[in-house]
């Protein structure tokens, strides 16, 4: 048996959630990856050639989608799911006969969407200052859901396991950031030193931006296909990782 | 069929054991009082029959359902009133009966019973207002109604009456009743004996994780078998009492005398012609009968005299 109604009420829950402070949720997100793309378009050289026939703003553009697309997949299952720990309204859900596997693919698709919105944000807004076609638009979707998947079950985890808002940003700023910063966003990675050029072929969020800045601009430093490979790796883990703690009832059922 | 049937319900947090050794059955159609000092296991027993918390050790089922196993249809027949006042701070009273109706599956054709529970709490003038502009008493009643959004037969109220005013706990005690009459069960916890002892025919008694009493309510009435005689006296009266009477004597504050006597072996008349032939004279006299509040403090008191 499968609660399919339950499951889209809670997704649509979630999502109407996140819309109904779309200021903060979508806005603001879009807004500040404008700044970078001010900011970093100034100050380096816009002629200059970072992948074979593409200059620095269109090489930055898919990057900072994959960012934005990241940070708000993983703040929207986060916060949502905290606060309602907190307020003590997680139990409504709990209550329900809404399985693990429900409330994940609630909180999780939900995310996607969140991280979707933000990405195509982002784009529409950055075509005003440089045309970005999106070349392949199918393996496109399939990145942004493994990317934000990930990020959004990675939310989850963050949400189960924190006891204070405290946790949820110092995860937010040790873990998402830096290592969204360092995956090659702002900076081809054959630029580096060869030891962190290395180190960044640990970081899934790397072949996330590389990957799509293929699907965008068909040019990449790695096959899009180990991309893929990785992406729904990670996504598999994330997610096992969250179904994991949700059938523990890890800081929801005692 | 029994609306709640445990067994052995045990639950341990590390050396803390929360409940031991739990069993009883709640009849359907039952109105039930779980009653016991804070931390005596009540919210745990009620949070392991709606999956909040999951027993260390036995079984509990809920209309045969049995909570672990069969988790989603046990779920379908209880509804639960939580104790803590929480509520979701982005939805309207509206917004949030739909989600919590829709999470059971049940989509537009629940509108009218949800119409329906709103004017039954008389929360009409609030369904487009979020709960943090509701007063304490108003979002005790959203909690009722997103309880019974999906008319689930067993209902939990975690102490439905804390903090709210005596004019509404009138009118919850008489929804409450209504929905019993209707044929749902229901189950309740509150430190308000008296209510309890009005309302409940069915007893438990909880304490330090165990049952101590499970009965109808009459028999545990019955159970304590004293009542209390309060004498008002007259300046004139004797006070000295012959020794039949001394030794049903509890206390005799300034003025006053304070008789203990047993429900069945003393007989009012023969005590009161024997204080006539001692000589006390009294202007005033009350007969205290004992109620829950009196068993249940000899019940859930008694290892604290050791």
């Amino acid at each position: 048996m499968f609660n399919l109604y339950g499951l889209y009420i809670l997704f649509a829950r979630e999502v109407w959630r996140f819309l109904k402070v779309s200021i903060q949720t979508i806005l603001t997100p879009v807004i500040t990856v404008l700044l970078y793309l001010l900011i970093f378009s100034s100050i380096i050289s816009r002629s200059r050639e970072m992948l074979p026939g593409v200059n620095y703003l269109t090489f930055l553009i898919p990057g900072l989608m994959v960012m934005a697309m990241l940070q708000n997949a993983f703040a929207n299952s986060s916060s949502s799911l905290f606060q309602s720990r907190l307020n003590g309204n997680v139990i409504f859900m709990l209550l329900a006969p809404i399985s693990d596997f429900e409330l994940y693919l609630a909180f999780v698709g939900a995310a996607v969407v969140r991280g979707v919105l933000v990405g195509l944000g982002v784009w529409a807004a950055a075509c005003f200052f440089s045309w970005v076609p999106i070349r392949h638009p199918f393996y496109a979707l399939v990145l942004a859901l493994f990317c934000c998947g990930s990020l959004g079950s990675l939310g989850l985890v963050a949400a189960i396991i924190a006891d204070k808002w405290d946790h949820i940003s110092a995860f937010q700023n040790f873990v998402i950031v830096p290592f969204s910063f360092l995956s090659g966003v702002f900076f081809s990675i054959s630029d580096l030193p060869l030891f962190w050029q290395q180190a960044s072929f640990y970081n899934p969020f790397f072949y996330f931006v590389d990957g799509f800045r293929y699907t965008c601009l068909g040019v990449s430093e790695v096959s899009v296909f180990t991309s893929l490979s990785v992406g729904a790796g990670f996504f598999a883990l994330s997610s096992f990782w969250a179904l994991w703690l949700l059938h523990k009832g890890y800081n929801l059922r005692s | 069929m029994d609306a709640v049937n445990i067994e052995n319900l045990g639950k341990e947090y590390g050396s803390l054991k929360a409940l031991s050794k739990v069993s009883m059955t709640i009849d359907e159609g039952a109105f039930f009082a779980l009653l016991g000092p804070n931390g005596a296991g009540k919210s745990t027993l009620i949070n392991i029959l709606a999956g909040l918390t999951r027993a260390t050790s036995g079984k509990a089922a809920v209309l045969g359902y049995d909570v672990r196993r069969q988790w989603r249809k046990s779920r379908y027949k209880l509804g639960v009133v939580p104790q803590e006042l929480a509520y979701d701070p982005f939805f309207t009273v509206r917004e949030m009966l739909t989600l919590q109706s829709g999470y059971f599956g049940l989509g537009a054709e629940n509108r009218p019973w949800l119409d329906e529970l709103i004017a039954a709490l008389g929360l009409e003038d609030k369904v487009d207002s979020t709960m943090n502009h509701l007063s304490g008493g108003m979002k005790r009643r959203v909690l009722i109604a997103q309880a019974l959004v999906h008319r689930p037969p067993v209902v939990i109220l975690d102490e439905p009456t804390a903090g709210v005013d005596v004019a509404l706990r009138r009118q919850l005690w008489e929804f409450i009743r209504a929905l019993n009459r209707e044929g749902h069960t229901i189950i309740l916890t509150t430190h308000y004996l008296e209510e309890a002892e009005s309302m409940c025919e069915q007893i438990a008694i909880l304490d330090r994780g165990r049952v101590v009493a499970l009965a109808p309510k009459d028999e545990l009435l019955s159970r304590y078998s004293w009542r209390h005689l309060r004498l008002q006296l007259t300046p004139e009266s004797a006070v000295v009492l012959p020794s039949t009477l001394e030794q049903k004597k509890e206390a005799a504050p300034q003025g006053e005398l304070l008789l203990r006597l047993h429900r069945e072996q003393d007989h009012i008349g023969e005590v009161l012609a024997a204080l006539d032939q001692a000589g006390v004279k009294f202007s005033d006299l009350r007969i205290h009968e004992p109620g829950l509040t009196e068993v249940y403090t000899e019940l859930t008191e008694a290892d604290n005299h050791v």
